[in-house]
């Protein structure tokens, strides 16, 4: 056991910060630093910039953009990046159908969506989820009935993240209703331009716009975006969440935010003192810290086990990331509203750049109340906690 | 011993729950939130009439003589119909200055004006670097002849922007954290040198930032020339009435997450089948159970005339309605899945005005320092 990175991966990891520090625009670290949304724009640049370097799909197989790091590189690569802070790559091009595309979909798919994805020229967004299936998804009810060398789709799917701005939409649909729930799912691509798809946003309690309604009225795309096999979906799916729990603990984010709450604490006063001064603040802050710690070490215990796991099987012990992860983010946003006191109270919406309307309080406040609100959502989406312990009591306990 | 109400107290509890049931359901609300100071005129016409407005202030000005157990039977009411109304800082606040501070001639000037429903009334007192000490006071007044001149910044006055006179402290004497030397004045909304700019809070209500520049006031105005005691009473008497609010949201949001429960299917039974959210649907319960004790606490003890056992009551009280409407309120979202995170579901707005309610008069954790420095609730 050692706990030290190798002077390689210490090279590496400099390499990757250094470049972090040149290569984030300014604007969108300042952006990211307190807490408010990069836009559409944001994105694309962004994404751009590290695809040029050929950092955009790290984790994908060499022959389609990635770069064949360890699961320690690509560790220390994910950590520097949300501590930079810089936007994360959009998740549902590069961590859900990427992946997919990659392991079951054909050279055709391949050869035409993976270069698109990796240079963001292509916005995804994930259609899983409906009114009457959440937590059980293998419920859902959009159909897509074949006729001749097209599907029809019929339906709606919801909560569909940033839809708004997407180019594809990946769909779990239901394709044979005379078998087994999870054996009639079929996972389809759907160009979100194609006649008969209504987008309705929904707004969120911090007064976002980041979800949406996406409704489904005899829409016919090409026999051809099935992906895989008819009828597989449900394991692809399966494989495709599988992927998403392991990145989501976001560790670097949350030590990044940690470092947030210590700034504002040593300007915000309390009894006459900076907080950072008061002992019951800095207890609490520790515990935080504490258990960021033990996370951290839990994720680098499954990234270590990673090599020797069967390509594509999840280690259960993901739920463990998504659980706590979701958990920390949250604490974290919760120690930014204590620091910033009755200034969480203005409801201030997030202004365009440029614009030049004085905050209300301290600098940056308006968005601390909002993020703690907003970050409810982690504990319920890619598998709410409560299902995720279902997970390690039936998969680990064997219960 | 004695939890139950009076004949008329429960009268007064029935009128106003049945004026919530009938007029304040969430989407009447969302109307009312739209009018131009984000309550409605009317509705505030409709509390004087069933004289809500006069009901703290003796008889013999105008009011119902009623105690702090008919305050908490109106805000209980109103934090489950999420009141956007100034009641709390217009009658329980205003009103409170007035009847523990204000002379005859005061309270003849002003209680029927309250009581009429013709003038709302706001506290500025927290300054950037006060955050929850009420004794951190940076504005100050300087005497000029009769009267007094005040210079300086209060931030997040709530319901400052439509007020018509505003309740500001200031310092006469000593340094900027000092006990003493702070005054209180009232001053009119449209007084020369005063400017305040308003915004909505994160609830749906509305504060301002009030800004004082050689603002001039007569002597009459003066509410207490060392009104930090005033205040402390006061504000005790806010966080009971606020506490009664958090019970009344925490009782809605419990119910309304308890028939989801009964009513979302999933794996085709409904989610509350499954035992883990009956388990966490009863710790919401226990949680509510714990912060409407303290709130009834709060209540019983905020006229006692013991300053000490009363600022512990009101602290202790504080401390569990933060508590208790956090985990509520975080589980209330939880349990809804993705619906609770909506704009257009009350689940949300219930959290928000939940969360809010703890940064008002000092969060969980203010309350929970400052009593144990005085040795806890139950030492001596
Ligand atoms: C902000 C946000 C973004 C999202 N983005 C997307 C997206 O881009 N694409 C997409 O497809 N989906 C998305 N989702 C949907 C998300 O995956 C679902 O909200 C989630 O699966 C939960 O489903 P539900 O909301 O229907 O809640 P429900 O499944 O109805 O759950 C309600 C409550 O019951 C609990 N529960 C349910 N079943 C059980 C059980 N068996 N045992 C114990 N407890 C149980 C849940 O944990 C939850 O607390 C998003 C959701 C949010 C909030
Ligand atoms: C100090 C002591 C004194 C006692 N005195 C007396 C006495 O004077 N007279 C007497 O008759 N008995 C007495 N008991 C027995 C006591 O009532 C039992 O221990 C108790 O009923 C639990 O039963 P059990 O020990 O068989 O545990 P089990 O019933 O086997 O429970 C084991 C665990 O499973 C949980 N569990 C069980 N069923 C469920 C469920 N449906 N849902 C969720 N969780 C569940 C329990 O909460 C517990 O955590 C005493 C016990 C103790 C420890």
């Amino acid at each position: 056991m050692d706990l030290r990175f190798t002077e390689a991966e210490i090279a590496f990891r400099d390499e990757v910060r250094a470049f972090f520090k040149t290569a984030l625009p300014e604007g969108l670290r300042r952006k990211m630093q307190e807490g408010r949304h990069p836009s559409k724009e944001d994105l694309v640049q962004w994404t751009r910039i590290l695809n040029a370097r050929g950092w955009a799909v790290p984790h994908w197989a060499p022959e389609w953009g990635g770069t064949g790091w360890s699961p320690v590189q690509q560790y220390i690569f994910q950590d520097e990046l949300q501590q930079a802070p810089a936007p994360q790559m959009l998740a549902f091009g590069t961590s859900m159908v990427g992946p997919v595309i990659i392991q079951f979909g054909s050279e055709e798919q391949k050869k035409r969506f993976l270069p698109r994805i990796a240079n963001l020229d292509d916005w995804w967004c994930q259609g899983f989820s409906e009114p009457g299936s959440g937590s059980d998804l293998a419920s859902l009810k959009t159909t897509a009935k074949r006729e001749g060398d097209e599907w029809v789709i019929n339906g709606q799917k919801t909560w569909t993240t940033l839809a708004q701005h997407a180019d594809w939409i990946f769909c779990l649909c239901r394709t044979d209703s005379t078998v087994k729930k999870q054996e009639g799912i079929s996972f389809i691509l759907v160009d979100m331009k194609t006649p008969g798809i209504t987008v309705r946003p929904i707004q969120t309690i911090d007064g976002g716009h980041e979800v949406n309604e996406v409704f489904f009225d005899d829409v016919r795309v090409p026999y051809g975006n099935l992906v895989g096999q008819e009828g597989k979906g449900w394991d692809y799916a399966k494989f495709l969440l599988g992927n998403e729990r392991t990145g989501i603990a976001r560790i670097g984010a949350s030590k990044e935010r940690l470092r947030r709450v210590r700034e504002l604490a040593a300007v915000q006063h309390d009894g006459g003192e900076p907080l950072i001064r008061n002992r019951r603040f800095m207890e609490k802050l520790t515990a935080v810290e504490v258990e960021l710690k033990a996370l951290e070490m839990t994720q680098l215990r499954v990234v270590a086990a990673e090599s020797r796991r069967q390509k594509g099987k999840p280690d259960p012990a993901s739920s463990i990331l998504k659980i706590k992860g979701s958990e920390l983010q949250q604490a974290t946003t919760e120690l930014l509203l204590e620091v910033i006191g009755p200034y969480g109270m203005p409801y201030q919406p997030e202004t365009p750049d440029g614009w030049n309307e004085p905050t209300i309080g301290p600098e940056a406040s308006g968005s601390i109340a909002p993020a703690y609100f907003n970050y409810r959502k982690v504990s319920i989406y890619g598998g709410s906690n409560e299902i995720q312990k279902n997970i390690i009591a039936k998969a680990i306990l064997g219960l | 011993m004695d939890f139950d109400l009076s004949e008329e107290q429960r009268l007064l509890q029935d009128s106003v729950e049945r004026l919530i049931a009938d007029e304040y359901g969430f989407e009447q609300r969302k109307a009312l939130g739209r009018a131009e100071h984000g309550y409605s005129a009317a509705m505030w016409a409709k509390f004087a009439e069933l004289g809500f407005l006069g009901l703290p202030f003796a008889e013999d000005h105008g009011g119902f003589g009623g105690g702090p157990v008919e305050t908490m039977i109106l805000m209980e009411a109103f934090g489950r119909g999420l009141v956007l109304e100034p009641y709390l800082a217009t009658v329980v606040m205003g009103g409170g200055f007035i009847r523990h501070g204000g002379s005859e001639a005061q309270k003849a000037a002003l209680i029927p004006e309250i009581a009429a429903g013709n003038l709302t009334l706001a506290f500025a007192h927290t300054e950037r670097q006060s955050r929850y000490d009420l004794n951190a006071v940076e504005t100050t007044a300087k005497r000029d002849g009769d009267g007094w001149v005040l210079n300086g910044e209060k931030g997040v006055v709530l319901h400052g922007d439509s007020a018509g006179k505003l309740f500001v402290s200031a310092r006469i004497a000593g340094g900027p954290r000092d006990r003493g030397g702070i005054g209180l004045f009232l001053v009119d909304g449209d007084a020369t040198g005063l400017t305040r700019r308003g915004y909505p809070t994160q609830d749906g209500l509305r504060a301002a930032e009030v800004s004082l520049a050689g603002v001039r006031v007569a002597a009459d105005a003066v509410f207490g020339e060392d009104a930090l005691p005033l205040i402390e009473r006061v504000v005790g008497e806010a966080i009971a009435a606020l506490s009664a609010e958090a019970v009344g949201a925490m009782a809605a949001l419990h119910a309304l997450t308890i028939d989801y429960l009964k009513t979302r299917k999933q794996f085709g039974v409904p989610i509350g089948s499954f035992q883990v959210l009956q388990h966490r649907g009863a710790e919401m319960f226990i949680a509510l159970e714990q912060a409407r004790s303290m709130a009834m606490l709060a209540t019983m003890m905020a006229a006692a005339d013991d300053a000490d056992e009363r600022c512990r009551a009101i602290a202790g009280a504080k401390i569990q309605i933060g508590r208790s409407a956090r985990f509520i309120g975080q589980q209330a979202v939880q349990l809804h899945g993705g619906i609770g995170m909506t704009m257009e579901y009350a689940a949300g707005h219930y959290f928000k005005r939940l969360t809010m309610i703890d940064l008002m008069f000092g969060d969980a954790d203010h309350h929970l320092e400052r009593l144990a420095d005085a040795g806890g609730l139950m030492g001596d």
